[in-house]
């Protein structure tokens, strides 16, 4: 298993979420149990309304478990926290800043001095391609361009562990393949943990070392595979035999899921 | 290439402003030929000398500087009482709850019907007229602003709290930039308030006033300065949504916009 042997980063135990709604109470998520380990990439697949973004703000700090813990580096979470870094699928820019501010807004938060945070932000800047674009406002990118500034924010604030909920969810299909291939580069030199949510399965295997494929509503983790695909891991990845098995595999499992939601 | 075709633009911009005035004055030229229509629309022939006769008499300056303090002062109250009213009510529920629904009752009702109530408190003079100014904009701004806060895109709130944040930074750095689309839009509603409410305002026994003229030289069918005062009334109008127009381009130049 990838994550033998490696430091448990963050552990996620006996999780259970429930919502007080109009028609009584649901339950989100009916105790979900992962460890993590440290720099691996997990991504987790589900049909919608499975729980998985629920996990993912809980995690981030940003919604409460009903009851059990989310655990980093073995101290209990509470609340948000900088080492925990989130990526949102509508960008969550702020669009009165141009590119780079927005870029140094986490650094101004840390009360960087201004002349380190404006040259840390340019780094990141550049690292997702976005060079020329620092005085640019929100509204003058397109989408994946857009994506790429959350991301180069999110590594500005210089998290422990990545939270992307589904990123990628609004871009096209070719803008989505170039940021997979960009993020996996990212990963490989910067090496952070990442909780990836996906309803891409192919996404998922190529991205992942663990895909976690959840259950339908009452969420739970319904099946942990193992990605066993070598990196560097390109697009040229979705041809190989056993990038093909594991497709089937996930797929199967992700499409009863799907149908126990439509009964 | 896009400057030329700006450039050409805005020179055919122009002609149609100018042609569409053309038309306007033809309008108004044939309107003071009719003879049902002429008494009320004098040419420019009788409103000029009218303009200058009322700017001799040194009414027309007065009016405008009376006018405009009223606009001024209960604009301005009702933009700093609006504010953070707007905020508190977007913070706490119970100040919401209790103030929201007697700022829409209120706000329904035409300002000309409490006029007098403010006059038996506040005597006659500028003072009723300012406080009433005052309510108006107060209603539409406050509520303006409260809607917008509460419209602020939740997801900024938390990306904001995830990159480290606290409710100080929020506050500062998120909702207020967040909201000032909706404050503009707010002063927009309240100067166009303001100038509704005027008219109301200066039947309030006011000693001169552009509402106040317009309504006495009525009285005495003295129709060629009364429609000079009533146009004013337009261009009053004109020039400050061209001044809200300015500071819009300056604050939110960052926004997406349907064009």
């Amino acid at each position: 298993m990838a994550g033998e042997n490696k430091l448990i980063k963050l552990k996620i135990d006996n999780v259970y979420k429930e919502y007080e709604g109009r028609n009584g109470k649901t339950v989100a998520l009916n105790g979900v149990n992962l460890d993590i380990a440290e720099n691996e990439f997990i991504c987790v697949v589900g049909p919608s309304g499975c729980g998985k973004s629920t996990l993912l703000n809980i995690i981030a700090g940003l919604l409460e478990p009903t009851s059990g813990t989310v655990s980093l580096d073995g101290k209990v979470i509470e609340g948000t926290g900088v080492e925990r870094g989130v990526v949102f699928q509508q960008y969550a820019l702020f669009p009165w800043r141009t590119v780079l501010k927005n870029v140094m807004f986490p650094l101004e938060m840390k009360k960087t001095p201004k002349a380190e945070a404006e040259a840390i932000a340019r780094k990141y800047i550049k690292a997702v391609g976005l060079e020329g674009f620092e005085n640019s406002y929100p509204k003058e990118l397109s989408g994946g361009m857009k994506q790429r500034v959350a991301i180069a924010r999110a590594y500005a604030a210089d998290p422990e562990v990545l939270l992307l909920d589904e990123p990628f969810g609004a871009l096209d299909a070719q803008t989505r393949v170039q940021l997979q291939t960009e993020l996996l580069e990212t990963w490989e030199h910067e090496k952070k943990t990442c909780f990836f949510i996906t309803h891409d399965v192919d996404e998922a295997i190529i991205l992942a070392q663990r895909v976690i494929i959840m259950s339908a509503r009452p969420g739970r983790i319904k099946k942990i595979v193992d990605i066993d695909i070598p990196y560097p891991r390109t697009q040229a990845t979705k041809t190989d035999p056993r990038f093909l098995e594991l497709k089937t595999e996930i797929w199967n499992e992700v499409y009863q899921e799907f149908l126990e939601v439509r009964k | 290439m896009s400057t030329k075709t700006k450039k050409r633009a805005s020179i055919s911009d122009k002609l149609w402003l100018l042609l569409s005035l053309a038309a306007a004055l033809l309008l108004w030229y044939c309107l003071s030929l009719g003879k049902a229509t002429g008494r009320s629309f004098p040419f420019l022939d009788k409103v000029i000398p009218a303009i200058k006769t009322m700017i001799d008499r040194g009414a027309l300056g007065k009016d405008i500087v009376s006018s405009l303090t009223c606009v001024a002062a209960g604009f301005g109250l009702g933009f700093v009482t609006a504010l953070p009213i707007a905020f508190l009510m977007a913070w706490y529920t119970p100040v919401q709850k209790i103030i929201e629904p007697w700022i829409n009752f209120i706000r329904n009702i035409p300002a000309l019907g409490y006029a007098p109530l403010l006059v038996i408190i506040f005597g006659v003079g500028k003072k009723p007229a300012i406080i009433l100014i005052w309510i108006c904009t107060f209603m539409t701004m406050s509520i303006t602003i409260y809607q917008g806060i509460k419209n602020i895109d939740v997801t900024l709130i938390k990306a904001a709290r995830v990159l480290g944040a606290n409710d100080f930074d929020i506050f500062l750095k998120v909702i207020c930039p967040a909201t000032v689309p909706f404050i503009i839009t707010a002063v927009r509603l309240g100067l166009s308030a303001a100038l509704t409410t005027l008219l109301a305002a200066e039947s309030t026994g006011a000693q001169a006033g552009i509402g106040m003229r317009i309504r006495s030289l009525a009285n005495s069918f003295d129709s060629p300065p009364m429609l000079m005062y009533i146009i004013m009334l337009g261009i009053i109008g004109l020039i400050l949504v061209k001044f809200v127009d300015i500071i819009e381009r300056k604050l939110t130049g960052w926004q997406e916009k349907i064009s």
